[in-house]
């Protein structure tokens, strides 16, 4: 059984469909990466996988031993954060708070599993100093062994290097990457970044506009229309026009196989429809 | 000087300001760190304002002031929170709705029964000689009733203060710690209403917290700072009151406010040694 899988998914605010259709699976020690630019409901999609949210449609079903409150989650920063006064120790214990029940301290079971994460994201020397004397690469790394803390199989990544110099970027992603391999964490990603996507993830979940776009694994992203609507508009108007071909071939079978050529070679001379052109240019 | 003050804590009215005004400031003082870091500094002022006009109320129907006073906050304290979280209204604007227009009822109450009074007058700016024994004893109460949950819910309120959408991801239920820490506010501020008065009362919420967030790093030593700032310029200015016959409420602000700019001073001098060491 999957760790996670959405059937049919779709969510509303007041009444107005923002995205529907989703169906995907997520196993466990998947790194599945979800793209779309602004406004294509990625968070919202997020705030559902968390429970903060709930769906209008459809369903999300956790496999037997993850429940919902178990996927640890590195949220964007907020303005409150930027000048709060807390030490590093104190943010990353308050991951462990989730599995207390109604224990009102931290026992030195909790306190030993914040020191594991802090020493596998090597900020153990931060651990008394002043979470908002940070640098941003310094202070992803505090809420994601924040994340840790609250999960043993999940973690949910929210643009984790929105605002990062470059090398700092990699450095996180590198990281991620390790979490993902050596500590078996499945990791679902929410992204711009294409590149790190394609490198990196094992799946690739693309939204548009209010739908799916696809879903499948990072070699079948490479060749699909989502992928080059995003990299290159050219090509992705050549894929669509021959999927479009093939489905034609296939309703009138051999009749209008001439017809249909002649289609497949326009599409591959015609030039890109401007709107994809658009698409391309933006990512 | 020094029998003077000896002589103060021979009246026991003073002795009964004096225990009151502690445990007052220091509940104000731990609450008012989380209200500050949510951003919800002028809910205190906002429900002092309340408190107002459910005083007038009850003085205009002979009720007990704090019967009345206490239920009233508590729900306006619920629903300022619930407007802020859901509504059209955005939050400074609830709050000033909910602030102005029952300082408008209270005005409009007093002005049409007994008219401005003492009483009235020690609503608006506190007083130390309106408390009996039996206001000392239920401060007694509601303030370790207070500081029980407090250390209770500390590390959650601390969760749900510093990333309220990480702890409802992971499964805390924040709108119950938003509930408690709306209560016990609202609880504060009534209490401390009688000493400082409606207008005044906000500051022992929001000056401790920020003076001691000045040079403090982390939530805990920002909490223990922010308790003994406010206990310190609270004994301080209750001296200063006595000594030149001030109001009680104002000497104490007084007092908060050179308390602030002395921990400004210690955090730029920090930071221009700091700025100095990387020079070089």
């Amino acid at each position: 059984m999957s760790l996670i899988s959405c059937e049919n998914l779709s969510f509303a605010y007041e009444g107005v469909t923002v995205l529907h259709g989703l169906n995907f699976e997520i196993e466990q020690g998947n790194y599945l990466c979800i793209m779309g630019e602004n406004g294509a409901g990625k968070s919202t999609l997020m705030k559902g996988l968390l429970g903060l949210k709930k769906p209008s449609g459809g369903k999300v079903t956790f496999g037997e031993d993850l429940r919902a409150r178990e996927i640890g989650y590195l949220p964007q920063q907020t303005p409150v954060q930027k000048d709060f006064p807390a030490s590093v120790w104190e943010v990353v214990l308050s991951g462990c708070l989730s599995g207390m029940g109604l224990r009102p301290f931290y026992s030195k079971a909790e306190k030993d599993r914040a020191v594991r994460n802090m020493q596998a994201l090597e900020i153990m020397d931060l651990k008394d100093r002043c979470y908002r004397d940070l640098s941003g690469g310094q202070q992803q790394r505090v809420l994601l062994a924040r994340a840790l803390c609250a999960t043993r199989k999940v973690i949910l990544l929210d643009e984790p290097v929105a605002g990062l110099d470059p090398l700092v970027t990699i450095n996180m992603y590198k990281l991620i990457e390790r979490i993902n391999r050596e500590m078996g964490i499945t990791v679902i990603m929410v992204s711009h970044d294409i590149q790190a996507a394609t490198r990196y993830a094992s799946h690739i979940l693309h939204l548009g506009e209010d739908r799916q776009l696809f879903f499948g694994t990072r070699e079948d992203y490479r060749h699909s229309a989502a992928y080059h609507s995003f990299m290159d508009g050219e090509k992705a108007v050549h894929i669509w026009k021959k999927a479009a071909v093939q489905e034609e071939k296939k309703r009138s079978g051999g009749t209008r196989a001439a017809a249909a050529a002649k289609t497949q070679k326009e599409a591959e001379t015609e030039s890109p429809a401007p709107e994809a052109v658009q698409k391309g240019g933006k990512a | 000087m020094l029998h003077l003050i000896a002589e103060m804590f021979t009246y026991p009215f003073m002795v009964r300001a004096l225990c009151m005004g502690v445990l007052v400031a220091l509940c104000a003082a731990v609450l008012g760190v989380t209200l500050v870091l949510k951003r919800y500094s002028m809910i205190g002022d906002g429900l002092s304002h309340v408190g107002f006009g459910a005083l007038a109320i009850a003085t205009a129907m002979n009720a007990a002031p704090l019967a009345v006073a206490i239920p009233v906050v508590i729900v306006a304290a619920f629903l300022l929170l619930r407007l802020t979280e859901n509504s059209k209204i955005k939050g400074d604007a609830a709050i000033a709705l909910i602030s102005t227009g029952s300082l408008a009822v209270g005005v409009m109450v007093v002005s049409m029964t007994t008219g401005m009074n003492t009483d009235v007058y020690n609503y608006l700016f506190g007083s130390i000689l309106s408390m009996s024994q039996e206001d000392v004893v239920l401060t007694g109460v509601v303030s370790a009733a207070i500081m029980i949950l407090f250390v209770f819910f500390y590390h959650r309120i601390f969760a749900v203060t510093f990333d309220e959408t990480f702890a409802r991801a992971t499964g805390l239920n924040a709108r119950l710690y938003n509930m408690v820490i709306a209560l016990l506010t609202a609880l504060v501020i009534v209490v401390g209403m009688r000493m400082m008065g409606s207008l005044l009362i906000s500051s022992l919420v929001v000056f401790p917290a920020v003076t001691s967030m000045r040079t403090c790093t982390t939530f805990r030593s920002v909490m223990i700072a922010s308790a003994i700032v406010s206990a310190v310029c609270l004994v301080a200015g209750l001296i200063i009151s006595y000594l030149y016959a001030a109001p009680t409420g104002a000497s104490i602000v007084l007092c908060n406010i050179a308390a602030f700019i002395a921990f400004a001073a210690v955090q730029k001098g920090r930071e221009c040694l700091q700025s100095d060491r990387k020079s070089i």
